[in-house]
């Protein structure tokens, strides 16, 4: 149905300082579905995200990006995240001296239509982390600084469930987490795909073990080559990527 | 409002000022006669004349210093300075009795409610003399001395006597030499053995008046085993004109003491800022300034440590702001004179829009302080390729058994970090203010909660509509 789709990306063409890097990619995705591409280092996975996200330093060469049947153009990155889309970063940035708690408090404010506020934030934040395994001292540490590429991604995940996004961009969020890991977060995962859009952006197979996809694409040079189902990823994880030069 | 008085008022919400009701006002400019006029209009005692007789002539002697911002320094116009305002005949223990005009920009500063809430007690000033003084009963009773200078010579004139200068002698700089000379105002804060003042005690500076001289004096001794932490706030309206604030700051903590002094100096940008504060630590006290430079045309101030006595402790942290035509010249200086001593030092500095922010530190070891310990760092951030910061630390180090820290950074806020806060809903201002209350929150983190917040609002309205 036309009013569940979230996103459409038609023929995008991306460059950074002038290098193309997306040539020609098409990818729609609804409500309730959950995508992953996979490909290998340099196909323009991560580009895809964050071109969608809005980071300023790709350029559109031509092509549109639809989010809820609008134009994302003339949107800015903050107001993509008040739209409802939200990245997953693959590195996320340290914010030395704003405590996480602060930070939370404040993005969620600034996001959600009717916010929560004292006791009611306190409570749904308190229960969010509890979900992630996630102690309550991570609220007075400073926003990634000092923190492990687990903790990081973990609070990547606890950011996208209090934001409530539509869209979730997840770029590489399974990558340097051990298995306990891995599965809190694709917990975390699901239970935001339930109800948004969802694309994940991986190298590995055992991801989509804990979090069934909808549609797996395969991305080469820039562009998506092969689209299909999650037998499409033990097919990738199992062949790698050259056959698909072949066909393609 | 015309845009050239917008431009320099900015968003500065202190900038009012009220209609200007003095009592006394000297003619603007300096003499020798102006300098004995205030002393005998404060009826005071004949060695406080000669002092001031004294550092007026070193004043007159003495080259500006050439160093720091010689061209801002220059153009200061000594004969268009009021010395001496008084605006109101008494200093006054209820605010009701405070004259009305007054009254309403102290309520504005919030500082009555501050005081009700959290404080032990309170010194106002307005231009050169405290317009309002209390303090809590029960410090009263235990013996606390707090009182605006002028009185505090006229009831305690042996105390004064035997401590005044003896931190910061007239002939210490040029600036020093001025206020020693026509000195009023500033507070006279007397801690008795063993007695620790649980709530800070605050007091306010405000310039009202234009081409003010603002130059309060003050004396704080915690007497052994005692502790205080003192507060102070300064404002005042934003003019064309420049206002001159040039303030002496002398503490001395007994054996075993404890002070924390700390500052919010908020001034509007047409106020020299030439400050000199310097404390002595006996034997295992510790002396810690907690200082904050966000207002001013130019600041040169470098609160300064004397670790006298054996295990001696200080703490200096500081942060500076320089916007759009502001330059903070501020930093730190540790004298290790005594055995297994020890000194903290942690800088941050934020340029933008221009402005200019430059740390002056330096330590001294002594061969007599053997086994002391210090760290120094030093952070600068840049906000925008007009800006400028520079470092010029200076160690003089006597002796190898000391062990010493230094680390300096100067960095940029990276489009990462604000791609992935304006990812999270925050618009590329609120993205600047979290950072820059980020990097200011070592600092921000030592104030009394109601300073920090209000530091934080102040530093996010620096960051409004500076993006383009």
């Amino acid at each position: 149905m036309l009013s569940d789709e979230i996103l459409r990306v038609e023929n995008l063409y991306v460059s950074v300082e002038g290098t193309p890097i997306l040539k020609g990619l098409s990818l729609t995705i609804h409500r309730g579905e959950i995508h992953a591409i996979m490909g290998r280092n340099g196909a323009g996975k991560s580009t895809l995200a964050n071109v969608v996200m809005g980071h300023p330093a790709y350029e559109i060469t031509s092509g549109n990006i639809f989010y809820k049947g609008e134009p994302l153009e003339d949107l800015e990155v903050f107001q993509r995240a008040r739209a409802g889309m939200f990245l997953s970063f693959q590195y996320p940035a340290v914010i030395p001296g704003v405590q996480v708690g602060t930070f939370l408090k404040k993005s969620v404010a600034s996001v959600r239509d009717d916010p929560p506020k004292g006791r009611a934030f306190r409570k749904e934040l308190t229960a969010a982390m509890e979900k992630l395994s996630m102690d309550k001292s991570f609220l007075s540490r400073y926003v990634n600084d000092g923190f492990s590429g687990g903790e990081k991604k973990r609070l990547e995940i606890l950011q996208m469930l209090l934001l409530q996004p539509h869209l979730a961009l997840l770029d590489e969020t399974d990558s340097g987490l051990d298995i306990d890991a891995l599965r809190i977060v694709a917990q975390g995962i699901n239970e935001v795909a339930a109800d948004s859009a969802c694309l994940i952006i991986t190298h590995y197979q055992r991801l989509l073990d804990l979090v069934k996809p909808h549609y797996v694409h395969a991305m080469m040079d820039g562009a998506i080559v092969r689209t299909g189902g999650p037998e499409l990823a033990l097919e990738l994880e199992d062949r790698g990527y050259d056959w698909l030069e072949v066909t393609a | 409002m015309s845009d050239d008085a917008q431009e320099i008022i900015g968003d500065y919400k202190y900038g009012f000022h009220d209609p200007e009701n003095s009592t006394i006002r000297f003619d603007k400019g300096l003499s020798e006669q102006v300098v004995r006029d205030i002393s005998e209009l404060k009826n005071e005692p004949q060695w406080m004349t000669d002092i001031r007789v004294k550092a007026y002539r070193h004043f007159v002697e003495r080259v500006m210093p050439e160093w720091g911002n010689c061209s801002l320094l220059n153009m200061i116009d000594f004969e268009n300075v009021t010395y001496f305002l008084r605006s109101s005949n008494k200093t006054e223990k209820s605010w009701d009795d405070v004259p009305d005009d007054i009254k309403n920009t102290f309520d504005r500063l919030g500082i009555p409610e501050a005081e009700q809430k959290w404080l032990g007690g309170v010194t106002a000033q307005y231009e050169s003399e405290a317009v309002y003084h209390s303090i809590r009963e029960d410090l009263e009773e235990q013996g606390v001395i707090f009182l605006d200078m002028d009185s505090g010579l006229k009831q305690y004139p042996e105390i004064v006597k035997k401590y005044f200068g003896t931190v910061i002698p007239h002939s210490d700089n040029k600036f020093s030499a001025l206020n020693t000379a026509v000195w009023s105002g500033g507070s006279f804060l007397y801690i008795p053995k063993g007695v620790h003042v649980e709530m800070p005690v605050q007091a306010y500076f405000r310039i009202n008046a234009k081409n003010m001289g603002q130059f309060e004096r003050t004396l704080i001794i915690a007497d052994e085993g005692s502790s205080v932490h003192y507060v102070e706030g300064c404002t005042a309206p934003s003019y064309s004109t420049d206002s001159l604030h040039s303030a002496v700051v002398e503490l001395i903590a007994m054996d075993g003491a404890k002070i924390r002094y700390s500052t919010v100096q908020n001034w509007s940008s047409n106020v020299y800022n030439l400050v000199t504060k310097r404390a002595v630590a006996h034997r295992n006290a510790t002396v810690e300034w907690v200082d904050g430079n966000i207002g001013s045309k130019l600041t040169m101030k470098y609160p300064s440590v004397l670790l006298k006595g054996e295990g001696a402790h200080a703490e200096v942290i500081s942060v500076a702001y320089a916007g759009k035509g502001q330059h903070q010249d501020t930093g730190a200086k540790v004298h290790h004179l005594a055995p297994n001593t020890t000194s903290n030092i942690l800088s941050k500095s934020i340029s933008k829009g221009g402005g200019r922010s430059s740390y002056r530190g330096l330590l001294q070891v002594t061969p007599k302080s053997t086994g002391c310990r210090s760290k120094v760092v030093c952070d600068a951030l840049i906000l925008d390729e007009d800006s400028r910061s520079d470092t010029y630390p200076t160690m003089e180090i006597g002796n190898s058994t000391a062990d010493l820290e230094h680390e300096a950074s100067v960095s940029k806020v990276s489009n990462d970090q604000l791609f992935y806060l304006m990812s999270r809903g925050f618009s590329e201002e609120e993205a600047m203010g979290l950072i820059v209350n980020g990097f200011f929150e070592p600092f921000t983190r030592e104030l009394p909660m109601e300073y920090a917040v209000e530091l934080n609002k102040l530093l996010e309205l620096e960051m409004e509509g500076s993006i383009g």
